[in-house]
């Protein structure tokens, strides 16, 4: 079984939602990666959601692109990424890594070398925001001949029709940017995603995780309530960013671990 | 079989010119482009949208623009005769406002108050800012914070027009980062704003709406070319950024077999030194903004620094069509470095008494180099796409004068 798929496997008998950290390579430094996701992994994340650096990365909003600058201004690169999750697999053969990122670093590696290498490296799962399903039947293939989850994004102006679409070629979860606009904008509108959830549901029978807009133990209480991964990315990037680059870690850890109280606190009210 | 001699109808309807093209997005903006095809679909055809569009082109525009015939400098060059087709004549001085009338028109009938345009060098913001008064819509325009150092004066007319410009402080701080963040702001205003792109870049639809705006100038080349210069040009030559203006004269040409395409890219310092524009010549094909083409990339797939001496080329992309015409050979494209595009420049203005926009000096400089080894019956058809006022600060910097002198110091000073 795939390591996502175990993951949700568990967590669902548990009764618990997944927590979904995103953190960029290299940032703040590249070779501050294995401590960044030990952090994160020891604070409570269920699967990592790790950034792949592009120099346009159109769908992100300030705070995540200032991570991806600051990551290529030390030329991290696609296979700079795969060391990382190879090096993190030798130490923790259970939590799931997810890359996210655009498709031009992967095309420039060419997506069956790609392929082969992210295998081999150890990575679970594959999101590249700018393959929509309509381009990536070809990609998706090659990803599930090697064992890797293609994760697609479904948005709140995504309608019904195309939710059966994305449900065809998604494998491990689905992720739901719970608001329009970039990554890091505000206005996250529970009820609205709630709405959006139980439609999604209808048609996908793969776990949900919900991203965008999350940036407190409130809004991630809110969203646990509706949803079976819980992600947060430009909130996390500010903690790495505010501070000394020695402590990110640390700082990215502890703000997780606040996360992950909130969230264990609830679900035992919950089972109470 | 050549491929002159098939139907050309692409794009297909998912947008792809054989690999290239398509819709590179993110899941927030497929809403939003699916609504822009159909509605496009719906009008692109209809004859009320028609005519209000060939009105705006005839009385607001100023067109049919003319095709002249520059013949002191074709004698000159001892060769192939050399024609323009003068967009620079166009209201606001460029091909842009061709396209920007379209957009604003669909913009109009889709109820959208808002619109947003990126821009490199000013000429497709101050088109777009130009329209968005004449329609009465709120209008936003963003631009790199290095290119508004560098266009000041495209940047004072946007604001004359009533436009808010937003300087872009991220990545280059270039159009690539202008266009990044108008996507940005689509995405989180859809409902209320329509994206006026400015090329024949960017996801579907956008390449071929964009080239079905810009067509006409194409169009009138096919009719006025017999009527004045006696025949069809053995060759169309125009410069190549994203490529707008370039899709628009070639596009009705496509299907004309012994009429060669040329399209001219920016060689910068050369393209030897890596500082140039030549995302054809020596780019490989990837995934940018939103469409698959050919793109200036590192080994690693970032996306790198462009440099031109004129802004509107400088950029790492090019129109997805470009790709597909070059792969089949139908069209050919070649470069111009800044100082040849320079010497164009001077020649145009000396020779001819016109002042072209230093793109467009681009193709005038092949057309150049072109000539003189053909002989004076063959006819050269260069699309002038854009007026060259807007280009004389750098002119005059790169001429060693300085055209701007502060109060304080001598005039005299400055002419060195």
């Amino acid at each position: 079984m795939n390591r996502i798929d175990a993951t949700f496997a568990q967590l669902r008998a548990t009764g618990r939602t997944a927590l979904v950290p995103f953190v960029m390579t290299g940032d703040p430094t590249l070779a501050s990666m294995p401590s960044m996701l030990d952090a994160l992994v020891r604070a409570g994340a269920d699967i990592i959601e790790l950034g792949v650096p592009f120099s346009d990365p159109m769908a992100d909003g300030p705070v995540i692109q200032r991570a991806s600058e600051r990551a290529l201004m030390q030329h991290v690169s696609l296979a700079d990424v795969l060391a990382v999750v190879a090096e993190f697999r030798r130490a923790d053969a259970t939590t799931p890594i997810v890359l996210m990122g655009y498709a031009n670093p992967i095309e420039a590696m060419g997506v069956a070398a790609f392929a082969t290498r992210a295998r081999d490296s150890g990575v679970d799962g594959v999101l590249v925001v700018d393959y929509p399903p309509e381009e990536a039947d070809g990609f998706a293939a090659q990803m599930f001949e090697v064992g890797i989850a293609p994760i697609f994004l479904l948005a709140p102006t995504t309608p019904e029709a195309r939710i059966e679409v994305v449900a065809k070629f998604a494998r491990g979860y689905v992720y739901y940017v719970s608001l329009k606009g970039v990554t890091g904008a505000g206005n996250l509108d529970v009820a609205e995603a709630a709405d959006k959830l139980a439609e999604i549901r209808r048609h996908v029978s793969l776990p949900v995780g919900v991203g965008f807009g999350i940036r407190d133990a409130a809004s991630a209480q809110a969203i646990a309530a509706h949803a079976d991964a819980v992600v947060i990315g430009s909130r996390i990037i500010q903690e790495v960013e505010d501070g000394p680059p020695e402590a990110a870690a640390s700082r990215a850890g502890a703000w997780l671990a606040t996360i992950r109280q909130a969230l264990d606190a609830m679900e035992r009210k919950r089972a109470a | 079989m050549r491929m002159a001699e098939l139907p050309y109808n692409l794009p297909d309807e998912r947008g792809h010119f054989g690999p290239y093209g398509g819709v590179f997005v993110a899941e927030t903006l497929i809403c939003a482009l699916d609504e822009l095809r159909e509605h496009y679909a719906r009008f692109r055809d209809d004859p009320d949208f028609r005519a209000e569009f060939e009105r705006e082109l005839k009385h607001y525009v100023g067109r049919p623009s003319p095709v002249y015939h520059a013949q002191r400098w074709s004698r000159e060059l001892g060769g192939a005769q050399i024609w323009l087709k003068r967009e620079d004549l166009n209201h606001t001085g460029a091909h842009k406002i061709n396209n920007v009338i379209g957009q604003a028109l669909l913009a109009r009938r889709l109820g959208k108050p808002r619109v947003i345009a990126e821009t490199g060098a000013g000429q497709h913001g101050a088109a777009t800012a130009t329209i968005a008064a004449r329609f009465g819509m709120e209008c936003v325009v963003y631009m790199g914070s290095e290119d508004i150092k560098r266009q000041a004066q495209n940047v004072f007319r946007m604001k004359l027009l009533g436009t808010r410009v937003v300087a872009v402080e991220s990545g280059s701080k270039t159009l690539k980062d202008a266009l990044n963040e108008a996507m940005r702001d689509w995405v989180t205003n859809v409902e209320s704003t329509f994206y006026i792109i400015g090329t024949v870049a960017g996801p579907h639809p956008y390449p071929m709406m964009v080239r079905d705006f810009q067509r006409v100038i194409g169009d009138e080349c096919v009719v006025q070319m017999p009527e004045y210069a006696g025949r069809q040009p053995d060759a169309v030559i125009a410069c190549v950024g994203g490529g707008s203006n370039a899709m628009g004269i070639f596009y009705p040409y496509i299907e004309h077999g012994d009429v060669r395409l040329i399209g001219v890219e920016a060689g910068g310092d050369g393209v030897a030194t890596g500082r140039h524009s030549a995302s054809l010549t020596a780019g490989r094909p990837g995934v940018l903004h939103g469409n698959r083409t050919y793109l200036l990339q590192d080994a690693d797939g970032q996306i790198v620094e462009t440099h031109s001496v004129s802004a509107g080329l400088d950029y790492p992309g090019v129109g997805p069509e470009h790709a597909w015409l070059k792969d089949t050979g139908r069209a050919e494209y070649v470069v111009i470095d800044d100082d040849e595009a320079l010497a164009a420049f001077h020649d145009c203005c000396r020779i001819e008494g016109i002042i072209p926009a230093l793109e467009s000096a681009h193709a005038l400089a092949y057309a150049k180099k072109l000539a003189p080894t053909l002989g004076s019956d063959r006819i050269l058809l260069v699309n002038l796409s854009g007026r060259g006022d807007k280009d004389m600060n750098t002119v005059a910097e790169r001429s060693g004068l300085h055209f701007y002198c502060r109060p304080e110091c001598n005039p005299e000073s400055g002419q060195r």
